[in-house]
């Protein structure tokens, strides 16, 4: 019972504008220790490739950004799903905090991906069921920040967009299956739930760089929501009397 | 391994660096934008709050 009193307490912006000030660096500083440490274990701990070569260790990178991209978009639909039954503010606005990060996260997927496949495949892109997939998240992600940006009233806006996010979510399991599904270039994924067959520098690498940048987003979507609570309740008195604004 | 090989990648610099430059690039951008917003945020508050009291 405490514990649902506190969770609606912090689900005010009033309260969650300086909860989410105080957790910003909890998640920032730990980012910008594992980045370095992953990239190290990357390229002067894990062995070259056998088959790939030096070529192979875009994966850091291009695996953990593939993952957040999706994984940010379900929690994104998720924020939005709650906005639309229980109408609490605070969840569009994670939603709408979560967008651009995720965005990014698809474009680094795809430009990474290009990077990797030109060498190894002799293509930049290809219209296969990955990589079409990930590129319509992208275009969901970019949509739902257009349907936010050109809807004045915030409440249509935030019901338009977190339909487009619900209705998008099905392209997730797409992207993620499209690899079974359908006969394509992209390679499956080498970690299962079975095991995996790859190096365990690798895998230290490939998890230090997804845990990083779990970190970033979380640090990212705080310190980017506080300015969207600011944005939209900056009629209220709370607002008003923040040190930050008066000063 | 001299740094010239650590660069070169075995063939794959440019490659491999494209990828984690321009994923570097987008980490940094992102932050920059995020400040740059409650920065503009504080401030179109502070002009908010300038103008109440001058009524």
């Amino acid at each position: 019972m405490r514990l649902a009193i506190n969770w609606f307490k912090y689900s005010a912006p009033t309260t969650f504008y300086g909860l989410a000030g105080k957790m910003v660096p909890y998640f920032a500083w730990p980012a910008a220790i594992l980045f370095p440490i992953g990239f190290y274990i990357g390229f002067f701990v894990a062995p070259t490739d056998a088959v790939q070569g030096e070529a192979y260790r875009i994966m850091f990178i291009h695996v953990p950004a593939s993952i957040l991209s999706m994984f940010i978009y379900l929690i994104l639909a998720g924020y939005a799903a709650l906005g639309l039954i229980f109408k609490t503010r605070l969840s569009a606005m994670m939603a709408a905090a979560l967008a651009p990060t995720g965005a990014l996260f698809a474009f680094v997927s795809l430009w990474t991906g290009a990077l990797w496949g030109k060498p190894m495949w002799g293509a930049w892109w290809v219209w296969d069921a990955r990589l079409t997939s990930e590129l319509i998240l992208l275009f969901l992600y970019l949509g739902f920040i257009a349907l936010q940006a050109s809807i004045d009233d915030p409440r249509r806006a935030d019901r338009a967009s977190a339909l487009l996010a619900i209705v998008g979510s099905v392209n997730v399991p797409i992207i993620y299956y499209s690899v079974q599904w359908w006969n394509t270039l992209h390679q499956g994924s080498t970690i299962k739930f079975t095991g995996t067959s790859m190096h365990v520098a690798m895998q230290q690498a490939m998890f230090t760089m997804l845990v990083a940048c779990w970190l970033y987003t979380i640090a990212v979507a705080l310190a980017r929501v506080r300015s969207i609570i600011l944005e939209r309740e900056g009629n209220t008195q709370w607002v008003r009397e923040l040190k930050e604004v008066r000063s | 391994m001299s740094a010239a090989d650590f660069f070169a990648m075995n063939g794959y610099g440019f490659y491999v660096w494209g990828s984690y430059g321009v994923a570097l690039l987008v980490f940094v951008v992102e932050i920059l934008m995020v400040r740059h917003r409650r920065q503009l945020a504080l401030r179109q508050l502070q002009l908010m709050n300038e103008s109440g009291d001058a009524q």
